[in-house]
């Protein structure tokens, strides 16, 4: 079956659409394979996003459950993590807390690629007044520390996980339509694009079908190289009390409430802070795979 | 005569330097025209603006006696088609050739998209393996017959024809310059070709203008060149240019 499909991917003289494109992802997931880091960095993020879908099933206890008789105990048998400050299973609430920081990366990114790549392709392609006037718009964005911006969007608005997924999108996306500018600008004039106007297609449909799908392959590595940062946003709101509210277990919150503590009971703290670190280091490991594989300008 | 294209007073100007400073000609319904010059001369800045793809010209450029614009309408593109110089720029690299060639049908909403694909890669002797190849599976003479190909697919009348060998191996040359000949012969095609090499020129076109500096300094029919008839200084020393190369490379050859 799956060597079957592995012919079919590479054979060299394709017969439908679909084929080649298959071809093409397959030969990129085989260079991806080449590398140990990447495949490092993918496994972890799918063994992270597989436990935070089946917290339900996995968690031993309720993440909200308080036992106030056994507060800040050692990892034990019954609690292989320890419990927090109400008792509470720390286990249980890091995996339900990876819903919640990762749901918030997803629906950052999820809103941040296609606008940044759409305001950078628009710009770039079009040029003159339209380029001046959502590259400024750009700038203004680009002038505040992110974390900073995204504190402000989050006060403005109120504390929760809505207002900190608008917050963090609103300060992400004007990378992502730098890199998508510059990208069309290189794409702009070539004999290729040249030859799709000879065609009559309108300008709109060139930047939608002709030129976005070029810059794809370097948003995707610069999300993913992004992701990182945008998970330690994240936490640094969740730390901050700007993000998830109590008791939502977020793995930002969990360390900002046990910094209390942290000398004495110093597991509480250590088990998100780890999740923190793995997750942002598998998405960096992940990201330079893909640059290697997708961004022809490396090699 | 029936005319296909006239250009009368063409000037192409970048900012304050003026690349083409007033050129005329007509070409021929069925006709090549070709235009010899060194780089540089503004020849192929004559070709883009035929092709629309220059919006900083004046003067007059006229289709089958109607003049053309600035902007084109898609209409036109039926009609004039443009094959390019680099075959390794100027296919989508990452688009498939059935992709590449179906572009101008899904653009202007042609039926049988299926068939007319597979008949341009047969006009250009293409097999039809390499339909779902992308470009950087074929080799440069296939990538220029794609090129072609695409050109060919909106059924034009004009073919503008940019140095369409000059990227290619010299043993590859003669393949396209042979199946260009021999469609123009098929469909009755108007070319205007343009070209650094007199021999490619004189090849495939009966006329042709010789450009230096921005200007077509002198016009003439292949014959004469070939009859040595060529007057002005700049034609004779291409000619004598593309004569002593060729002695040069015969014995190699």
């Amino acid at each position: 079956m799956l060597s079957d499909f592995r012919t079919w991917a590479l054979d060299d003289n394709a017969n439908s659409r679909r084929q080649a494109a298959w071809g093409r992802r397959y030969r990129v997931w085989l260079a991806l394979k080449g590398n140990p880091l990447a495949m490092i960095g993918l496994v972890i993020i799918v063994a992270c996003v597989a436990l935070a879908v089946l917290a339900p099933v996995l968690a031993p206890y309720d993440p909200a459950m308080q036992e106030l008789g056994n507060r800040l105990a050692k990892p034990s048998v019954a609690h292989p993590l320890g419990t927090d400050e109400l008792g509470r299973d720390i286990l249980s609430r890091l995996l339900y807390g990876g819903r919640v920081t990762l749901g918030m990366v997803i629906a950052v990114v999820v809103l941040v690629a296609p606008l940044g790549l759409a305001v950078g392709a628009v710009a770039g392609y079009f040029g003159g007044w339209v380029d001046t006037c959502l590259m400024r718009v750009t700038d203004v964005f680009l002038a505040f520390p992110r974390l900073i911006l995204a504190l402000a969007f989050v006060a403005a608005l109120s504390p929760g996980v809505q207002s900190a997924i608008l917050a963090i999108a609103l300060t992400a996306w004007p990378p992502y339509a730098r890199i998508a500018r510059a990208e069309t600008l290189t794409i702009r004039g070539t004999d290729f694009i040249e030859a799709v106007h000879m065609t009559g297609a309108s300008s709109w449909r060139i930047v939608a079908r002709h030129v976005a799908p070029l810059c794809v392959p370097s948003l995707i590595v610069r999300v993913t190289l992004d992701m990182s940062s945008i998970i330690i946003t994240a936490a640094s709101l969740g730390f901050l009390g700007m993000g998830a509210q109590p008791p939502s277990p977020e793995w930002g919150a969990m360390i900002a409430t046990a910094k209390r503590f942290i000398l004495d009971q110093y597991w509480v703290a250590l088990s998100p802070c780890i999740a923190i670190l793995m997750i942002s280091l598998a998405f960096n490991f992940l990201g330079d795979g893909l640059r290697d594989v997708l961004d022809p300008k490396q090699s | 005569m029936n005319t296909m294209i006239d250009v009368a007073g063409l000037r192409i100007a970048f900012g304050a330097s003026e690349v083409v400073k007033g050129v005329d000609f007509n070409v021929a319904r069925g006709a090549c025209f070709g235009i010899v010059g060194e780089s540089g001369s503004g020849k192929s800045t004559v070709l883009r603006a035929l092709a629309g793809l220059n919006r900083d010209w004046s003067g007059r450029i006229a289709f089958e006696g109607t003049p053309v614009g600035l902007k084109r309408s898609g209409a036109f593109y039926t009609k004039v088609q443009m094959v390019f110089q680099d075959p390794f720029g100027s296919l989508h690299p990452a688009q498939t050739i059935d992709r590449i060639l179906s572009e101008f049908l899904l653009v202007n909403r042609t039926g049988d998209i299926d068939g007319r694909v597979n008949r341009a890669l047969a006009e250009v002797a293409l097999p039809p393996s390499v339909r779902f190849r992308f470009p950087h599976q074929l080799s440069g003479g296939q990538r220029q017959r794609v090129a072609i190909a695409r050109a060919l697919i909106a059924e034009p009348e004009v073919l503008l024809l940019d140095e369409p060998t000059s990227a290619l191996d010299v043993s590859v040359q003669a393949e396209v310059l042979n199946l260009l000949a021999d469609l123009r012969r098929r469909l009755g095609l108007t070319y205007v070709m343009v070209s650094h090499n007199l021999a490619v020129i004189a090849h495939l076109c009966e006329h042709m203008g010789v450009m230096q500096h921005g200007e077509m300094v002198e016009q003439l029919s292949t014959r004469t060149l070939r009859e040595g008839g060529a007057t002005h200084p700049h034609t004779r020393d291409l000619a004598a240019l593309s004569l002593s190369l060729e002695t040069v490379d015969a014995p190699a050859v």
